[in-house]
């Protein structure tokens, strides 16, 4: 019972997240939308993982660890960008750049 | 021997890039140039070792799967790992030059750089569902940061853009893949094979995991990313990037399709993915055909091109194997070859807008040469490594009596000629404009390494045969039907 | 001489081109005597091997050059005595073109792009002529596509832009469907070698309607190079190209390697009897006596001379592939030897219309009047080579007119003499009034743009080619039949079919 519980209740942190990574238009926000969803699947991993009896199994336990580890690094870098975009347009959200806009790229 | 050069495979562009993190300036220049350098000296034990025994494996560290971490290199992963090996060199190549006059931008870029090749490499020797998402989003935090190194606004908005869709597709894969582990307790994606059957929850996985995958490769209509992506960043990303990165991705929907999904009967869903890259193909190739500015031009032709890789779901066959890994090879080298000779084009025009190259032969010719030859190859055209995938393809097509799709890769290459003749043409107009204040000396080396992969992706259209034979038998998923 | 020079004479002669490209796209603009040596040795170098092959050939030996592509495609270059008919005129006419062209072009930009591309042009029409398969033919037949395209747009300027993409158009649709009867002809037959008399008869009773669909697609595929009516615009299109382009490329290399890569599928691939079995012998005659008029007609209508030369073209090109389609021997030697004689009668028409523009700035058919006087060469050369065009005795254009004739006659196809008596009428319609303007006519009081003194001719490197190439056209038709003449050699090749 207490698994089915854990399911839906990962299933409903996933959905929000998709919901909010969609809708938002702040980055701050769809980023915080982002490690909604990547709580939703370490709480499924977990979930799953759990063994209603006998011992939990090791290896969901291993990859939640190195799943949080790359979530962590991966926000601490999209806030990093997230600064440097907002320095330079003055925005924190994703506007459609006229295609003729100059672009980089010729290093 | 050859277990080793797979450890190094991985490792030591990781190593490297500590070093070079750490070291920065001239000595970080100096420990990539001699890691990319040895990285085709890698391949060569195992190439030998892949050819006579099929494949080779090895557990690091003597840790059994599932906790330890398994490398295994088959034919068509030493196919890919060797394109990593020789456009990741040529590449480097390119910006040993085109970093000199940027040494802010230089000292993060090799750090990043040989993280990206360990990524690649590490997604090629892994078979473990798990191991192929850390390495995915290795790969994915260095591309999205080299896309960003570019600076500028346009560069960190696609980079931005990139990032979030990148995380979004990879917890969808990391989802599908926790559930498959739920469902068969294994993540070998060859073990799979024997364990999957078609619940609604292996199902409901499988198509996460495809969906992830089919956006962080970009295909139509999940490509939204990759044109500004890839065409803002600096030259050699750009080139990895469309050669490798979006290739990378795709293989290992191709491992689980073709191997983890052989038992499972697949023939709807192919169907499905044919319709997206034949809408990728019609697409890509209009949009590219509409582009006024080249680096964009080239990016749009990676959405189409990307297309005909899509083509092996619905003409699943024995013939379709060579023929997508033939395409992923030649357009590799093409596309690299054009990312770079476009990047020089920009730099030493000052402009890539399409009506302002004019007189490109005079000034430019090596690249204007490398271009031509590369477009050769993305339009089909012989002789080129990519009309012999194209052939092969539309020799399958034949034999399963395909004419849609057929007819699909041939108004492709139509198009494709269209776009790259719209192109060469704009270098080659007598008319000619001056943006002295912008342009910047492009270094011999850093054209003849667009040249070299321009000649290569020719070239394969030569040497079909060894290559054939380092890709050996077909995954067991295609080897039933047909 | 070790056996492996000896077979891969076919592939030196392919490479004397190919490399000459080569050395001269490295070389650079500024490198001119380097490029002029490379230009003239790799043609000569070229004709001394196509000599000593001639002279193999036609002691019944065979050259053959095999790498494999794929399993189960090979790249093929083979030699047989129809393959050196046409390298042999390509040969020749590159050798005087080269020289031609380096007077032609003389002072302007981008020289080093135009012969690195004219000789990759070359090698591909020796791929083309040289090609033992199907699939090599196409390899070869695509990259003169590709390589013609830059000598097409070379003048940089808005209309050649044009022009480039109206002949990308037509020939990358044509080699669309080419491509889609290649793959479906591998699919039914394999890929097989070419063979006198074809290598599809046992498919007949089966796969009647693949056949005539496979049939089809070639035909169209390589109809867009041999200007077929109606794929035939871009080629009038085309004439905003430097003259040597024109020459050489438009009314030789690659109209013909249309025309002949439908000899090919006619005689090597589905062989003759199966061709007319399938009705696709009566399709190409049909087309090519439409052609034959139409280009005709056309060019009675325009005005400028490279136009008039360029319909004329559509027209005359159709003469080979309407007797091929005639299906008998003497009406099979008269398509045949046409593929040389149109090439040298044309050539010399294109390399007039050149002098006559590059020295008075004459471009329009009503601005010849008089300059018979001011450039008497010219004049008589272009005489020739019209004429010869007319099927005028001892012009080499009347064996071909001669041997069409009598082989509608032996074929029992009579009204096909009613369209080579009205195109003949119509060739005189055309080409007579502008030889009456040429010598008839009196002079203007100045020409539109003159380069050269008054007191000379054209330069020398645009007068010796001319005349060589209208001497060449008299003489193949005085010596006819002499045993070293196109028409002996045809007679040779022919002999293997019929």
């Amino acid at each position: 019972m207490q698994a089915e519980i854990y399911v839906a209740a990962s299933a409903a942190v996933f959905g929000t997240g998709v919901y909010g990574l969609i809708l938002a238009r702040h980055i701050l926000r769809k980023l915080l939308a982002l490690n909604l969803m990547g709580g939703g699947v370490f709480l499924l991993l977990i979930t799953l993982g759990g063994g209603a009896d006998g011992p939990p199994d090791p290896i969901p336990q291993a990859m939640v660890l190195t799943g949080i580890v790359i979530a962590v690094s991966a926000t601490a870098f999209a806030l990093a960008m997230l600064v440097r975009l907002y320095q330079e347009t003055g925005r924190a959200t994703l506007e459609l750049e006229d295609d003729d806009q100059e672009g980089g790229g010729d290093g | 021997m050859a277990e080793q050069a797979m450890i190094l495979l991985v490792f030591l562009p990781l190593l490297a890039a500590c070093l070079a993190f750490v070291l920065a300036g001239t000595p970080a220049r100096v420990i990539a140039g001699i890691t990319m350098a040895a990285l085709p000296a890698l391949m060569l034990p195992i190439t030998v070792d892949v050819i006579d025994q099929g494949e080779i494996a090895h557990s690091l560290g003597g840790h059994a799967a599932p906790l330890g971490i398994r490398l295994v290199a088959d034919g068509s992963g030493a196919l890919m790992l060797w394109l990593v090996a020789i456009i990741g060199s040529l590449a480097s190549l390119h910006a040993w030059f085109s970093f000199r006059d940027q040494p802010d931008a230089e000292g993060t870029f090799w750090p990043l750089w040989l993280i990206l090749i360990a990524g690649l490499n590490g997604m090629f020797l892994s078979c473990d569902l798990f191991n192929l998402y850390v390495a995915m989003e290795l790969v994915t935090l260095s591309a999205v940061a080299l896309v960003a190194l570019a600076g500028g606004p346009v560069a960190l908005s696609a980079a931005m853009r990139y990032l979030l869709l990148a995380m979004l597709a990879s917890l969808a894969y990391l989802l599908g893949v926790v559930l498959i582990y739920n469902a068969t307790g294994t993540m070998d994606f060859r073990l799979l094979a024997a364990d999957l059957e078609a619940t609604p929850e292996v199902i409901i996985s499988l198509v996460l995991i495809t969906v992830g995958l089919l956006l962080k490769t970009a295909i139509f209509p999940l490509h939204v990313w990759l044109p500004r992506a890839h065409a803002s960043a600096p030259g050699p990303v750009s080139a990895v990037l469309s050669a490798l990165v979006v290739k990378a991705s795709l293989f290992v929907l191709y491992r689980i399709w073709f191997w983890s999904g052989a038992e499972l009967d697949l023939a709807p869903a192919e169907w499905v993915l044919g319709l997206a890259g034949a809408g990728a193909i019609i697409y890509g190739s209009l949009a590219a055909l509409v582009q006024s500015r080249l680096k964009l031009l080239v990016a749009y032709s990676t959405v189409a091109q990307l297309g005909y890789l899509m083509m092996i779901f619905p003409l699943a066959s024995l013939l379709a194997w060579p023929a997508a890994n033939y395409q992923i090879m030649a357009h590799a080298l093409a596309k690299a070859a054009l990312f770079l000779a476009a990047a020089n084009i920009l730099r030493g025009q000052g402009t890539d807008r399409l009506q302002e190259l004019g007189g490109l032969d005079r000034r430019q010719p090596i690249d204007l040469f490398a271009f031509g030859i590369a477009g050769v190859s993305i339009m089909g055209l012989p002789p080129s490594g990519g009309f012999l995938a194209k052939w092969m393809f539309l020799e399958t097509a034949w034999a399963q009596a395909a004419w849609g799709w057929l007819a699909v890769m041939v108004i492709g290459s139509l198009l494709a000629a269209a776009y790259i003749f719209r192109a060469l043409a704009g270098m080659l107009t007598s008319r000619q404009t001056e943006f002295q204040a912008r342009i910047r000396p492009v270094h011999r080396a850093m054209s003849l390494s667009a040249l070299a992969l321009a000649l290569l992706a020719l070239a394969s259209g030569f040497a079909s045969s060894p290559i054939l034979e380092l890709l050996g038998l077909e995954p067991p998923g295609l080897s039933v039907d047909s | 001489m070790g056996t492996l020079a000896w077979h891969s004479m076919p592939l030196l002669i392919l490479l004397t081109s190919l490399v000459t490209g080569i050395v001269i796209f490295i070389a650079g603009e500024q490198r001119v005597m380097l490029r002029t040596v490379m230009n003239l040795a790799g043609a000569l170098a070229k004709l001394v091997l196509v000599g000593i092959m001639l002279i193999a050939v036609a002691a019944g030996h065979e050259f053959e050059f095999r790498v494999p592509l794929m399993p189960g495609l090979d790249l093929l270059l083979r030699v047989d005595a129809l393959t050196m008919l046409f390298t042999t005129l390509s040969a020749i006419l590159w050798l005087l073109t080269t020289i031609y062209a380096i007077g032609y072009l003389e002072g302007t930009e981008n020289r080093a792009r135009f012969f690195g591309f004219f000789s990759l042009c070359v090698a591909a029409t020796m791929g083309v002529a040289g090609a033992g398969n199907l699939f090599t033919f196409f390899i070869f037949y695509e990259l003169l596509t590709l390589a013609t395209w830059p000598l097409v747009v070379h003048r940089g300027t808005p209309e050649a832009f044009a022009a480039g993409r109206s002949y990308l158009r037509y020939t990358l649709f044509g080699s669309a469907v080419f491509l889609v009867g290649l793959v479906w002809l591998n699919g039914l037959a394999g890929s097989q070698d070419f063979v006198a008399g074809g290598y599809l008869a046992h498919l007949a009773a089966d796969h009647r309607p693949a056949l005539i669909g496979i049939g089809l697609l070639l035909l169209v595929g390589m109809g867009v190079k041999a200007s077929l009516v109606p794929l035939h615009p871009w080629l009038p299109r085309a004439m905003v190209a430097p003259a040597p382009v024109s020459a050489l490329l438009h009314a030789v290399a690659v109209v013909k390697a249309g025309a002949f890569g439908i000899v090919r599928v006619y005689y090597d691939i589905y062989g003759i009897d199966l061709a007319g079995s399938l009705h696709l012998t009566t399709v190409l005659a049909v087309a090519a006596a439409f052609t034959i008029l139409y280009g005709s007609i056309r060019a009675l209508a325009q005005t400028a001379i490279k136009q008039r030369l360029a319909f004329s073209t559509v027209s005359q090109v159709s003469y080979i592939l309407l007797g091929v389609a005639l299906a008998s021997p003497m009406a099979a030697i008269g398509g045949l030897v046409h593929l040389v004689h149109q090439g040298v009668m044309k050539i010399t028409l294109f390399f007039c219309a050149g002098n006559w523009g590059e020295t008075l700035g004459v471009h329009q058919i009503r601005e010849l009047d008089g300059t018979g006087k001011r450039l008497p060469w010219t004049g008589i050369s272009f005489t020739i080579g019209a004429l010869g065009m007319m099927g005028l005795p001892p012009v080499a254009g009347f064996v071909t007119k001669w041997h069409l004739g009598a082989g509608a006659v032996q074929a029992n196809q009579y009204w096909v003499i009613g369209v080579l008596v009205a195109s003949t009428v119509l060739n005189a319609m055309y080409f007579l009034p502008m030889i009456y303007r040429i010598w008839f006519r009196p002079p203007p009081e100045t020409w539109p743009e003159e380069s050269v003194p008054a007191d000379h001719q054209t330069r020398l490197a645009l007068l010796v080619p001319t005349v060589l190439v209208a001497a060449m056209a008299v003489s193949i038709g005085v010596l006819a039949s002499h045993p070293a003449s196109p028409l002996s050699w045809v007679q040779l090749i022919i002999s293997e079919y019929y």
